[in-house]
């Protein structure tokens, strides 16, 4: 929780830097706590638990800008710490581009509780914590003679900002989350141990889901089984919701200013222009009340607002900060996404599989990295064979590879199962001709 | 002097804005007193409040205790658009409570390092256990460093911001000259300095000083609309003498070259080939096939691809690896690990026969083996868990050229970005940034952006060749495990793996 005591200390850092040189300053406080219960095979393996603070101050002095963070957060040692960040900032070259944001842009308040935050966060009993991950382990715990270990675990955290700017801004943001996870290891052929895992997580504790849990991870430990990979190929390509945003993240970050104002963006100049088939349809939708992610205002203080960001396949908007607009002269957005929601199609993961002739389902990515100035990219992967609508044989040790904008105009069909406790709720999706390297 | 004090001219060297004081870091430089003494000092903690805080971590009944503290001072420097006009710092500074019951571990850690704060994370971390047993403290002794592989000459909380602006300047300038298609340079300078104090219910007590320094440039070329764009960097333990002419000019000229040879590169054929890993870098394979497998937290929990292969042949009888923390300055270089081991060079693989896991204190204990030293943390935040240093494959008698040579069709590979591994199924990753189609024994086309999959004890038993050119990759080098991060290096002399699944196009 943010005191009053908190909010002086931030209100007297920010006049201290004002009076000390500044011209301008953004003060941001976070708090917060954590703990984790760890289990194996039932016992508890290890456990956490920990609190912490931090004060971030952002110095506008003579035109120059250095940001500085400390967790000593006594008056004297923060006297000290401001006068020398301002030192400090003096010796660096000019950036006129380095403003505060316009006051006007600001989030100034008034809208309805967004409900990120638990109130029996505090109430929570390390036994009961304990007792929710036995449960989860217990789903799996002996349950095939060819597993070798189960870990469940039972994590949660609260977080609480408070953040002031110079020029008028004033915000504070609460949040709590819950998760509840297991991963099973099992005894394959030869030395192998093949694992996997699930996880559920919440931002309030009723909500949470604990069961099926352990009972998942299972299944999708003993489903792969006598992994191997398969011809090399043009195949059809379902992601699974569980992982399908991995794919999206390389186009996200290419609409970042940073990235477009390097020239190190493969958007760069694309803005209206097709860059995807119809099926991508891509939203941000920061309000949703009690939804992971939801926000008012961005890590400027600039109010937040549902927009579109593909829109049947057109880039709609880039995420311009008040610095890079500058830079780049154009107008300022939002600084990054906040609820970002794909278009669900109008069946699920196996309807999608039950369309597919021959095809491979992705499950998981391992490794591998996308160009972000050209967008080539090339990822490892494990998953299913589909074979005339049925996933016939685990595969493994394959890579997929090729261009994000060709693989986004190749985007033929989305499920409609994102998984609601991500901020980004990307689903189930279907790619056709997609570069597999197997045998 | 008061602690108070001592963060004051810690804040005041870390901005570089004032004389450097007297009794600036490392401690104990003075002669005055002994640097374990000021690190206590510093922290404001006497034995007797030691002694109490372990008392009430063992309360429980737990076997074993240690008390962590770090001061952490970070600075950024950064070069964007041609001029040096962005900086960060940070400072982090805490204590954490670690009680081992058995192998199951409880921790919690504080930022506010008073006897009640300690007494109360004690109390937490305490109750992992749950006994009678009364574990006896033993008195502290000091553990000295018995080899500094990081003395540092200038200190970095000496070094004035202004003092290092120009390096980051000569290197954009030595870029830009290097090549008229260079349109951007991004560049920064990282350094980082810290104080650890350690003790244990053991009566094991050191204090470790730990410098870091990072460079890195990226750069972004056009040829005929193309944009393409690389990196280079370099990392060591080392203080401000790190910055020279030289490294500079090393780092321009790598950056520029990674850059530039992508635009004569295409994406080649995908499917299992041969593939001749270049020295250096290349140390990636190890660290992703084998070293994390050889990690003995996952071998103890029997969940490692390797749990059942200690003291087998795994692969050629001419294949030594090592894992190394006592390379002077190098990244991954360990005076004494985060639970109080001396860093060490520990044979993984002799002659082909898997030799010993990497230990930390649990591991060890559960195989009956001293600790590797490899119990390391990121910060006063995290657990101590078994992680690699420097990991590297020891020469072979070929040389690179008749590898080449001996491959009809192929690749070679030299320049990475990241790996991954899957440590029970034993399926690794690393992304090829970029290297050459070999063929008919020669390197022709260059490549890039690939990536490369295989199987870690697959992938070991098939290197066929390795060559008399060892080399460590003093990049930055990144670790990340159980969600902490940790500063390693890698590397390998050039060798043949015969064959590998290569990314690219059908």
């Amino acid at each position: 929780m943010i005191s009053n005591n908190d909010k002086k200390l931030v209100q007297w850092a920010l006049d201290y830097a004002l009076k000390n040189g500044c011209q301008g300053v953004k003060v941001n406080f976070y708090t917060g706590s954590n703990s984790s219960f760890e289990l194996r095979d039932g016992k508890v393996d290890r456990l956490q638990q920990a609190s912490e603070s931090v004060m971030g101050i952002s110095l506008y002095v003579d035109g120059r800008y250095g940001t500085y963070s400390t967790n000593r957060l006594n008056k004297e040692e923060l006297e000290v710490f401001i006068k020398n960040g301002i030192d400090a900032t003096r010796y660096l070259a000019k950036d006129e581009a380095r403003q505060l944001p316009d006051p006007s842009r600001y989030y100034k308040g008034g809208k309805p509780d967004l409900q990120l935050y638990d109130p029996n966060f505090p109430a929570v009993s390390p036994d009961e914590k304990v007792a929710l991950a036995k449960a989860v382990g217990e789903e799996a715990i002996g349950k095939d003679p060819r597993i070798i270990s189960v870990e469940s675990a039972y994590s949660d955290g609260e977080s609480f900002s408070y953040r002031i700017h110079s020029n008028g801004f004033e915000g504070e943001t609460q949040s709590s989350w819950y998760s509840l996870s297991c991963s099973v290891s099992v005894k394959d052929e030869g030395e192998a141990r093949p694992s996997s895992y699930w996880y559920e997580s919440s931002l309030f504790l009723d909500k949470l889901i604990k069961q099926g849990i352990g009972q998942k991870a299972l299944e999708r430990t003993l489903r792969k089984l006598g992994q191997k990979k398969t011809k090399s190929g043009e195949y059809t390509m379902v992601v699974e919701p569980l992982i399908s945003s991995q794919l999206l993240r390389p186009m996200i970050s290419a609409l970042y200013g940073s990235q477009l104002q390097q020239k190190n963006s493969f958007l760069l100049n694309k803005l209206n222009e097709k860059v995807g088939s119809d099926k991508l349809l891509l939203k941000d939708e920061p309000h949703l009340i009690g939804a992971m992610g939801a926000r008012y205002f961005d890590s400027e203080g600039v109010a937040t607002q549902p927009h579109v960001v593909f829109d049947k396949g057109a880039l709609k908007t880039y995420y311009i900060d008040t610095y890079y607009a500058n830079k780049m002269k154009i107008e300022p957005t939002i600084s990054d996404p906040s609820i970002l929601i794909l278009q669900p199609g109008n069946t699920d993961l196996n309807g999608l599989i039950a369309k597919v002739d021959s095809g491979i389902l992705v499950t998981g990515f391992n490794g591998g990295n996308c160009n972000s100035s050209t967008g080539d990219f090339s990822y490892g992967i494990e998953g299913f064979l589909i074979e005339n609508g049925r996933l016939t044989q685990p595969v493994n040790e394959m890579n997929i590879t090729g261009n994000m904008i060709s693989l986004w105009n190749s985007l033929i069909e989305t499920g409609n199962d994102p998984r609601l406790n991500s901020s980004w709720r990307i689903p189930s999706l279907m790619f056709e001709g997609v570069d597999f390297s197997g045998l | 002097m008061d602690r108070r004090k001592f963060i004051q001219t810690g804040s005041l060297a870390l901005l570089g804005s004032v004389v450097a004081p007297s009794f600036g870091a490392p401690f104990g430089v003075s002669g005055k007193q002994s640097a374990l003494k000021e690190a206590m000092d510093h922290f404001g903690v006497t034995e007797n409040d030691l002694q109490k805080v372990m008392s009430a971590a063992l309360e429980k009944g737990g076997d074993y205790v240690d008390l962590f503290f770090e001061h952490t001072f970070s600075n950024y420097v950064g070069l964007q658009d041609g001029e040096v006009n962005r900086c960060s710092s940070n400072i982090d500074y805490g204590m954490g409570v670690r009680v081992i019951s058995g192998d199951q571990t409880g921790y919690a850690y504080i930022e506010n390092i008073t006897l009640n704060e300690m007494l109360k994370a004690a109390r937490t971390a305490a109750r992992i256990a749950s006994g009678t047993k009364k574990t006896e403290l033993v008195a502290l002794t000091e553990k000295p460093i018995k080899t500094n592989y990081y003395p540092v000459t200038t200190p970095w909380e000496h070094v004035l911001l202004k003092e290092k602006m120009p390096y980051l300047q000569r290197l954009n300038d030595t870029i830009f000259a290097l090549d008229n298609r260079v349109q951007k340079v991004v560049a920064s300078l990282t350094d980082n300095t810290s104080h650890i104090l350690f003790c244990n219910s053991e009566g094991v007590q050191y204090y470790d000083y730990r410098p870091m320094v990072a460079l890195s440039a990226m750069c972004i070329m056009e040829e005929n609309g193309r944009i393409e764009n690389s990196y280079a960097s370099r990392s060591y333990r080392k203080g401000f003498e790190f910055l020279t002419d030289e490294v500079i000019d090393v780092v321009a000229r790598e950056a520029v070259e990674s850059t530039a040879i992508l635009f004569k590169a295409v994406k080649p054929k995908g499917g299992e080939m041969p593939v001749v890993m270049g020295a250096g870098g290349s140390g990636i394979l190890l660290h992703e096939a084998i070293g994390h497998a050889f990690e003995a937290d996952f071998n103890r929990k029997n969940i490692s691809i390797f749990s059942d292969q200690l003291n087998k042949k795994i692969c050629n009888e001419h294949i030594n690896v090592v894992d190394d923390g006592t390379i002077m300055f190098n990244r991954g270089a360990v005076n004494i690990d985060d639970e109080g081991t001396y860093g060490q060079k520990t044979y993984i693989v002799k002659n082909g026969i898997l030799t010993s896991y990497l230990h930390d204190r649990i591991s060890a204990s559960h195989y009956g083996v001293p600790s590797t030293g490899n119990g390391r943390r990121e910060s006063f935040k995290c657990v101590p868990i078994p992680r690699m240093r420097s990991t590297y494959m020891e020469a072979g008698n070929m040389t690179e050229a008749d590898i080449i040579a001996s491959v009809k069709k192929g690749i070679f590979v030299d320049k990475f970005t990241n790996g991954q591994v899957q440590i029970g199924a034993g399926d690794f990753t690393f992304f090829v940034k970029s290297g050459y189609l070999i063929e008919d024994g020669k390197l022709t086309q260059p490549i890039k952006d690939v990536n490369i999959i295989g199987n870690g004890p697959k992938a070991l038993a098939d290197i066929t060749m390795v060559a008399n050119n060892p080399a460590i990759d003093n990049g930055t080098w990144t670790c990340g495990k159980d969600g902490q991060s940790c500063p390693v290096t890698c590397g390998m002399p050039s060798a043949l793996v015969s064959k590998l699944t290569v990314g690219g196009e059908s």
